[in-house]
């Protein structure tokens, strides 16, 4: 790996945006996705690229990778997002999904020189009869809510979680920079995890 | 195909983030592949995935860059769409295995540990070991612990050990704290997809004393 990650930014928990930067509804984020492979409208494509570049970017920065190579990944995730677009089922999942597991393989191959094994990145079409996993109307709310739900984790699962999700650390290195033991870890993760998919739901009483 | 054994909670979810070693993301993709029930945990975690995304600090992409990006649309041709392969071939191999090795275990070239276990290595990086594991009816796999985790998955055949007994399509998804010894119990060869982060250790004399030399 080139660029190592950053020291210990976990603690500063998370720079989750303290108000609304956005105007823009998530479910309409994914609605012009979605538009975006019928009509390939360059100015959809231009307010797409202004709201989810940065994102990228902030993201890819994060895993601990420097800023002219961020610059990079994001371009190249970005014109993924152009060629892909026929691959977006807006019934599936919100924009933001879509495009972070876009970002995120990138970036593992761009690391690893390999390929992350995916399951079906691609293919979310085939799975006609499998109901979404939230209603689009439902989507924007629920990001907030997800960020919210972190601000609230206890410190140590937050800072597994921050760990995992935007440092990139397994498991054991997780283990091993907080010197607690592996099943700790894994424990602190299912705690979390599970607060986290109860925001999703809209399930307030946690 | 019932799976009975599934992905443990933390695992899926460093799946997700993109936190899995190269061969415990394989195990755990190549499970994706044959177990819905997993694949809808996982569209969850990755709808969290993205509302971190939609939430996390920004970072500036100037204009210079949107115009660069635009100038490379108009060279782009969208790729026709390619055939998709199944999510697990007629061979009982998942996709994502695939394109390890092929669309054969039996044409993999195996070799013999001990009578009656044979191993396929796949290339990994890190210090742990990723490779397809063949044992044949009444068989034991040695006993061992493990430091960091041990992912399993059932491609073929069945098994059972300390922790319970898995067919086709189950993951054993193990930590450190459990020693086991697998036993094959079908009428077949049990052919399973292995990844630990570090080397197994064994816990008999005879594994310590063929531990260097098979290379675990
Ligand atoms: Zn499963």
């Amino acid at each position: 790996m080139q660029d190592q990650p950053p020291g210990d930014e976990a603690l500063s928990v998370v720079a989750l945006r303290a108000e609304k930067t956005s105007e823009t509804p998530a479910k309409d984020w994914s609605a012009m996705l979605a538009e975006l492979a019928i009509s390939r409208d360059r100015q959809l494509f231009v307010r797409l690229f202004r709201h989810f570049s940065p994102r990228i970017k902030g993201y890819i920065m994060k895993l601990g990778l420097t800023e002219a190579t961020a610059e990079e990944l994001t371009q190249e995730a970005m014109l993924s997002v152009w060629r892909k677009t026929h691959l977006y089922d807006p019934g599936k999942a919100a924009a933001s999904t879509w495009i972070y597991t876009l970002a995120r393989n990138l970036s593992i191959d761009w690391m690893r020189k390999q390929k992350y094994p995916e399951y079906d990145l691609d293919s979310w079409h085939e799975e006609a009869g499998e109901p979404a996993v939230l209603e689009l109307a439902e989507q924007a709310v629920m990001s907030d809510q997800v960020a919210m739900a972190i601000r609230q984790l206890p410190d140590n699962q937050a800072q597994v979680i921050i760990m995992s999700f935007y440092e990139g650390r397994s498991h054991s290195e997780i283990a091993d920079r907080l010197s607690i033991p592996l099943g700790s870890v894994k424990s602190r993760i299912r705690l979390a995890s599970e607060k986290l998919k109860q925001a999703l739901r809209g399930n307030h009483d946690h | 195909m019932t799976i009975n054994h599934h992905l443990d909670e933390a695992t899926l979810f460093s799946y997700v983030a993109g936190a899995l070693a190269q061969g415990p993301a394989l195990v755990v993709a190549s499970h994706l592949a044959m177990c819905g029930i997993c694949r809808r945990r996982c569209r969850e975690l990755e709808a969290i995935g993205g509302a971190l995304l939609e939430n996390i600090s920004l970072a500036a992409v100037s204009d210079n860059t949107l115009a660069s990006v635009l100038d490379r649309l108009d060279q782009d041709v969208i790729p026709e769409a390619a055939a998709r392969p199944a999510p697990v071939a007629n061979s009982g191999i998942p996709a994502p295995l695939a394109s390890y090795v092929g669309d054969s275990l039996e044409d993999l070239s195996w070799k013999k540990l001990v009578p009656g276990v044979w191993v396929h290595d796949l290339p990994s990086q890190g210090k742990g070991i990723t490779r397809l594991l063949r044992v044949a009816p009444g068989k034991a796999a040695l006993p061992h612990s493990h430091r960091g985790s041990e992912l399993t998955l059932l491609l073929r055949g069945s098994y059972s050990d300390e922790v319970g007994r898995f067919s086709t399509g189950d993951v054993a998804d193990l930590d450190d704290q459990i020693t086991h010894q697998p036993l094959v119990d079908s009428d077949h060869d049990c052919i399973c997809l292995i990844a630990t982060e570090y080397p197994l250790r064994y816990t008999t004399l005879f594994g310590k004393i063929t531990q260097p030399l098979f290379g675990f």
